[in-house]
């Protein structure tokens, strides 16, 4: 089977995220890393892979700035076998309506059995991509996977949902999500490492796809953000240290004095 | 006046809390016209007069209910097609924000996922980067399709006229290819949901599997229970009850996280809760930089002694 996997490039949620003049996400000023809830949908198609018959193939794409080639690479170094990077200055400012349309177009280069994505982006969390992606493509649907059983061209998901925990049931060609439920995200090994650099990794214009550049980017957003506030900082209130019950009477007190009790 | 599409969210036709703060969001708006997707509206169609519906939209096809999302997508798309409205509402939860997604790719139009609210234009507020920072925006292309998250609104109850009508709507084979072949319910804990509470008290690391401690102190407030990744991970609380980014997010009136040190995947799920309470051996945790109290000390002596404190003062 040919496996596709999607990942993005986001600010690390640990450094200081901030916006830009033009109210964009500031994507190349901020360290940036492979979003963790990516590493869960290259876990998955590693261990698709892993238990197939050797002919599998996991083929890396993201869409991104050039420094989002470091996702690509860390993805490598799990044990991906190549990977797409799709750079346009065009792109940058895109909504998730135009990257979809942009991975959309890659995918579809690409062979593909199985459209592996993260549940969420870290940074903008919409959750919205592989719905999309199923959209423009015409694939099934198998979204939020947190146990996943391949069997030959059979997808079968376990899908926590908001009301009811579902079974899904499709074949591929599919376009599947997978949670943070599903496996933990192996590291790279120093042999992963070492391997990684000489893995094929190409670079994708627009052109390339035969997307116009007048489709994507921030000019061509059916979304606008209009203002971008930092919130204050919460200030640390009151700290007791608990001595025999000290800590149960001041936390009563203070619940009774916002009237919660 | 244009008409507000509100999709309904509901478990075999009981209305959740939710789609009644869309449709009072959808007042502000235009004429709230609510979209009833299953079999039996009867129940649903009381409460979605209460809220202000205009009409109900009562979509029942056997086609829709085995399959995930897309052939809702489907039924909205056409609805969008043929009433011209002046915005989608939808819930935000995992089904609404796909729902939206892939609608918004058929109906051409923007999307806006997760706002935490929505005034005239429509103009929508949203709280991004672990609640660092608030977000207006607009859509700008196409009808506007808004995921609205819970708590977004008080519900006003307002008498509306709910019109029904049934609409026959056609879903496409590639649709139905999705299918779901089991369903289970989640069980009720007992206990208000989670992301409607007005207290949530969750449990973390710090609990080392005993949830005990945190659950009588909920009671004891009439609290909902939540629990941190670590506290998830160990297999000591369900998933539905994790709070942070891989979670649910919490924007409650109290929010008291007990033996959680306060990672920033966690601080994403509760930052915009009002006021914030902590308890923690360590104090050094993160956590504490945020809170309005915060008790140095083990959960294990100071939940316990708290709740009898708090029944006490309840009388």
């Amino acid at each position: 089977m040919n496996i596709v996997v999607c990942v993005k490039y986001v600010p690390d949620a640990t450094a200081d995220r901030h916006f830009e003049d033009d109210n964009t996400v500031d994507r190349v000023g901020v360290d940036g890393l492979l979003s963790e809830l990516d590493e869960y949908a290259v876990e998955q198609a590693l261990q698709i892979k892993e238990k197939g018959d050797g002919s599998d193939e996991v083929t890396v794409v993201t869409v991104g700035p050039e420094k989002a080639t470091d996702a690509i690479r860390k993805a490598l170094q799990m044990g991906a076998d190549k990977g797409v990077h799709v750079v346009d200055d065009a792109i940058a400012g895109s909504d998730a309506l135009a990257t979809s349309l942009v991975l959309a177009e890659a995918i579809k280069k690409l062979d593909h059995d199985l459209v592996i994505c993260g549940m969420a982006s870290t940074d903008s969390s919409m959750s919205v991509v592989p719905a999309m992606l199923a959209e423009r493509l015409g694939l099934p649907q198998v979204t939020f996977g947190s146990e996943i059983e391949v069997d030959g061209t059979s997808v079968k998901i376990r899908r926590d949902g908001d009301n009811a925990t579902e079974t899904i049931e499709a074949s591929a060609p599919l376009v599947l999500s997978v949670t943070d439920q599903s496996g933990e995200a192996r590291y790279p090994s120093f042999k992963g490492i070492m391997a990684a650099k000489k893995k094929p990794l190409e670079t994708w214009s627009l052109s390339d796809l035969g997307v116009d550049a007048g489709q994507v980017g921030l000019s061509a957003a059916w979304s606008q953000v209009v203002d971008t506030e930092a919130r204050p900082p919460r200030t640390a209130g009151e700290i007791v240290t608990d001595e025999d019950g000290s800590g149960a009477t001041a936390l009563a007190e203070f619940l009774a004095s916002k009237k919660f009790i | 006046m244009s008409e507000i599409l509100v999709l309904v969210d509901h478990v075999d036709g009981v209305v959740r809390k939710t789609t009644n703060e869309l449709l009072t969001i959808a007042r502000r708006l235009g004429e709230p016209s609510a979209v009833f997707i299953g079999a039996d509206v009867s129940a649903a169609a009381e409460v979605l007069k209460q809220y202000g519906a205009e009409k109900i939209y009562v979509v029942d096809d056997t086609d829709i209910k085995d399959y995930l999302v897309a052939p809702k997508a489907e039924v909205l798309a056409q609805l969008v097609e043929k009433t011209s409205p002046a915005a989608v509402l939808i819930t935000s939860s995992v089904e609404g924000k796909e729902i939206a997604g892939r609608l918004a790719v058929k109906a051409e139009s923007g999307l806006i996922t997760d706002a935490v609210d929505v005034q005239e234009g429509p103009v929508t507020t949203q709280s991004v980067f672990a609640g660092n920072y608030t977000v207006q925006a607009k859509v700008t292309k196409g009808t506007p399709i808004i995921t609205v998250k819970p708590n977004a609104a008080t519900p006003e109850a307002v008498d509306g006229a709910a019109a029904q009508e049934n609409v026959e709507v056609t879903v496409s084979d590639a649709a139905k290819a999705a299918k779901i072949t089991a369903s289970e319910p989640r069980k009720s804990s007992g206990r208000p949901e989670l992301t409607e509470a007005a207290i949530v008290v969750s449990g973390g690391r710090g609990t080392g599997g005993n949830f005990e401690p945190v659950e009588q102190f909920a009671d004891s407030l009439g609290a909902a229970v939540g629990a941190s990744r670590a506290a998830v991970d160990s297999g000591w609380y369900p998933h539905s009850f994790q709070i942070g980014q891989t979670g649910k997010t919490v924007s409650p009136q109290l929010y008291i996280a007990a033996g959680i040190s306060g990672a920033i995947q966690h601080r994403a799920g509760m930052q915009t809760s009002k006021t914030i309470i902590a308890i923690n051996k360590d104090e050094e945790a993160p956590l504490f930089e945020l809170v309005d109290f915060g008790v140095v000390g083990d959960l294990h002596t100071v939940l316990p002694a708290a709740t009898e404190a708090v029944n006490k003062r309840k009388g």
